[in-house]
Parts: C-alpha cells; structure tokens; sequence
C-alpha cells in the first residue's frame, strides 16, 4: 500500500516537544516529537505504560502537555475550544464505552443529538453507519447488554464515525475481542479505512496488529517515541528496542504485503 | 379495650395524626432532596469540598434528635412554629444518606463511559444530566428511600416540641403510663414506616434497572 506524500496531504497531528507529567513529578511522555499525516493510520505501538493511551489522549485534550504543543490540523489544542476539537474527533475505547442506558441508536446519534441535527437526519445517519459497520437495522433499538463484544465494538466505531469527523483515535478498540472477532474486524476497518481515508491513531500493544492495520508504526518506549517507520522498515529495523520488540512476538509471518489473508 | 379498638374508635383523630406525621416527613425529606442533591453533585465536582460536607453532615447525623430540636428552638422563623421547626430538624438528619448517595452513585458510574462521553465533546453539563444522573437514580433513590424511612421515626420525637404528629399518642401513652395508646402512635407509625420503604424500594426497582434491562 502506498503511504500518501506528506507534502501533498499535509499535517493532521503534529506533536512539537510534548511532555506530560503528573503533578508529583513522574514523566509518562517525554519530549515527544511525532506527526501524523492527512488519511494515514499510524499505530502507536508499545508495552502497557509505555505512554501510548496518554499520547492519545493528548490529541483530543483528555489531558493537557505539561510541556510543548499538540497542533490539530494547524492549531494548537491550547488554542481549541475543547469541546468543538474533540467533536471533530471520532474516539474509540477498548469496551467500546457504549452508554448503557442509551439504545444503539441513541448512541450512534449521540455526537449529532448534542449538535442539534434535526431528529430525522439523525436517524437517517443511524441506518447509514450501521450498515457501513455491517449491523442490522433491527439492531437499532437494542440496548448495549444486549449485543455481543464484536457488535458493541461495531457500534463505538459507528458512534466515533457519526458526526463524520476527519481524525478517529482508537485505543486498543479490538483488544477484548476472540481472535476471530477481532480478525474479522480488522478486515473490515482495513475496507472501511480505504473507503473513507480518514486520519486514524490506533492503539495496540499487539505487533501483529500493528504490522496490519498501519500504514507506519511508531514504537513507544517509557514515555519516549522510539521509531516511526512503515511495517516494512520496522520489521528490518536494527535499532535494539525495536529489535527486543519484534523478538518477543518471535516469528512474523504478516507483514504489510499480504495482509487479508488470515 | 385494645388497641384496634381504640384505633377505630379515634379514628379521625388517628388519620389526622397521620397526615401530619406524612405531612412533616414529605415536606423534610422533599426539602433534604432539593439540598442534598445539588451538594452531592457538588462534592463529585470539587474533592476538596467531599470532607467538610460529609463530615458535617455526619456530625449532624450523631446529635441525638430531641437535643436537635432543643437547639434550633431560639432560631427565628423557625422556632416559632412547631412544625417548622421538626420540619428542619427532619431535613438536617435526610440530608447525610441523600449526599453520601448521589456521591455515591455518580461516583459508582463506570469511568470509561464518562470517557467516552467527555472524549466525544459532551460539556460537564450534558455528561451530569444525559449520563451520570440517569446512570446513578438507582442509588440516589435508595438515598430517598434510607432518608424517609428514617424521618418517620424520627417524627414521632417531634411531638415532644408540639409539632403533632403520631408521637402525640405516644408521648401521652408514656404520660399516662398506657400501653394502648402508646401502641395507637407506634403502630400506625410504623407501618408508615413500611409503606414507604416497599414504595421507594419499586420505584428504586424501576428505575435503577432502566439502565440496565432494556423496556419493552
């Protein structure tokens, strides 16, 4: 797959020397220096604490830089009202964060709700984003507990997409999927992402499903970015921690090439 | 004579006892809902104010109740009517399970749905009333329900400054050392007592479930 030129598209998110500590001291980011282009997906990689939520959660201001700046499409978030950047930012969470006492539709709809569409554009959305995320119409008028994980996960995708806004941040959205439900949704958001080319930051610890889905990984390493490179150059990568990454999952049969064929 | 006999003998005496007796615990626990709410909520929005307003209602919790209305009894407005003044002592004591509650449901909701919603751009304000709110009515109506059952027990004491209420008879069966007419005030009060607590425990029921069984 070919990765778009940067010049042509563009800065969606740009990172300029961000840290982030907590109030006691302790850094999770540390003078972070990453971009990201217009309609990639790039996948930040790392263990559990290696700052890979926190970098996320910088871009739609869940949490603000201690030091440096985060710039959404040309404008720093200090300079965002927060509530209209993080409109225009699809979020995905790891159990989907569906709200329990909302139906399917009502949380699909919830971004358009709170910007006041009129109710029956908003239903039309509905059963359009339900079929692009392939769940049934009838599904609409259930209730989160009543869907499994893999159509919860359908439906936090739908909900991020609702408003159709440009950049979509996914924390681990498929980590507490069975194998076969999240090999199946990988599929689908590799179609749904070459469809809509919108500029995705995925969150996963998992190499494999790094090596998929992104079009360049960026490997994070106690608070510190230690690559960003396309799957292809990040499996020959000799830096050591990147090598120390890729020996821990042992063999690699996916790489970029032949992906869809799980 | 027995007790029933008396009962249905007085009868419009009793059920008038009684209505004052609902009278006062309606009104405090109404009042303790519209206060305690509001600064449960509070406390959810700034930590630093969680300590004083429990610990405070707390310590309210611990005055013994005929001491409560001693004190306010110089309060002007208040102490000059008897029942303004139960009505207020009532209120002070509903007020700590209607606090403690609404912090505790609101604090109960699961953290990643309020990610979720502040992630995609709601404002404190949609969060609390579309999410937290509607998530935590269960726990907050079991705070209602704690709080009224409490008050009517509480209300009998109140006949001691004059306020009325079933505790008339109980006060003037203890007077009169008569068993009967101490029972004539317990056991209408009582099951008021009950009435109120299988009430509110439904609507408890009913509404905290919302969440989480769908309606058909």
């Amino acid at each position: 797959m070919s990765t778009d030129h940067p010049s042509k598209n563009g800065l969606a998110i740009e990172f300029r020397n961000v840290s982030y500590s907590f109030a006691e001291g302790s850094e999770l980011i540390s003078s972070l220096n990453l971009q990201v282009h217009r309609s990639e997906t790039l996948v930040l990689l790392g263990r559990s604490g290696s700052g890979k939520t926190t970098t996320l959660k910088l871009i739609n201001a869940l949490a603000s830089p201690t030091a440096g700046e985060v710039f959404v499409e040309g404008r720093s978030t200090s300079q965002w009202n927060t509530i209209r950047l993080r409109r225009g930012i699809g979020y995905v969470i790891q159990d989907a964060g569906l709200f329990p006492h909302f139906t399917v539709e009502q949380n699909i709809g919830l971004v358009p709700t709170i910007e006041n569409w009129p109710a029956d554009r908003i239903r039309q959305r509905v059963i359009e984003l339900l079929q692009v995320v392939g769940l049934d119409a009838s599904l609409a008028s259930r209730y989160p507990r009543e869907l499994s994980g893999g159509q919860r996960q359908r439906v936090g995708v739908a909900r991020a997409l609702a408003a159709d806004p440009p950049i979509l941040l996914m924390d681990e959205p498929f980590g507490a999927l069975d194998p076969i439900t999240r090999a199946e949704l990988q599929r689908e958001f590799l179609a749904l992402q070459r469809r809509l080319e919108k500029t995705v930051v995925f969150v996963t610890h998992d190499l494999r499903e790094a090596l998929l889905l992104g079009s360049r990984i960026a490997l994070m390493e106690a608070g510190k970015l230690v690559a960003a490179l396309p799957p292809d150059e990040f499996v020959r990568s000799t830096d050591p921690l990147v090598k120390q990454y890729l020996d821990a999952f042992g063999e690699l049969p996916t790489t970029n090439g032949n992906r869809g064929c799980a | 004579m027995n007790v029933f006999q008396f009962i249905s003998q007085n009868r419009t005496e009793v059920l008038e006892l009684t209505l004052e007796h609902l009278w006062m615990v309606g009104i405090s626990t109404l009042l303790a809902v519209i206060i305690g709410i509001p600064l449960g909520i509070l406390i959810t929005r700034r930590p630093a104010l969680n300590k004083p307003v429990i610990g405070s209602a707390n310590i309210i919790q611990t005055v013994p109740s005929l001491a409560l209305f001693g004190f306010l009894l110089p309060v002007p407005w208040i102490g000059a009517r008897a029942d303004r003044l139960a009505i207020l002592a009532l209120t002070l004591y509903a007020l700590l399970p209607l606090i403690r509650n609404t912090y505790a449901g609101i604090k109960g909701v699961d953290g990643s749905v309020i990610e979720a919603g502040r992630g995609m751009g709601m404002t404190d304000r949609q969060l609390l009333f579309q999410v937290e709110l509607p998530l935590a009515l269960g726990v907050i109506i079991a705070g209602v329900r704690v709080a009224a059952v409490i008050s009517v027990g509480l209300a009998t004491i109140a006949a001691a400054i004059g306020a009325g209420g079933l505790g008339e008879y109980i006060f003037r069966g203890l007077a009169m050392v008569n068993n009967q007419l101490i029972l004539a005030g317990a056991i209408p009060a009582a099951a008021l007592a009950l009435l109120c607590d299988v009430s509110l425990g439904w609507l408890e029921r009913r509404l905290g479930t919302r969440a989480i069984v769908p309606q058909s």
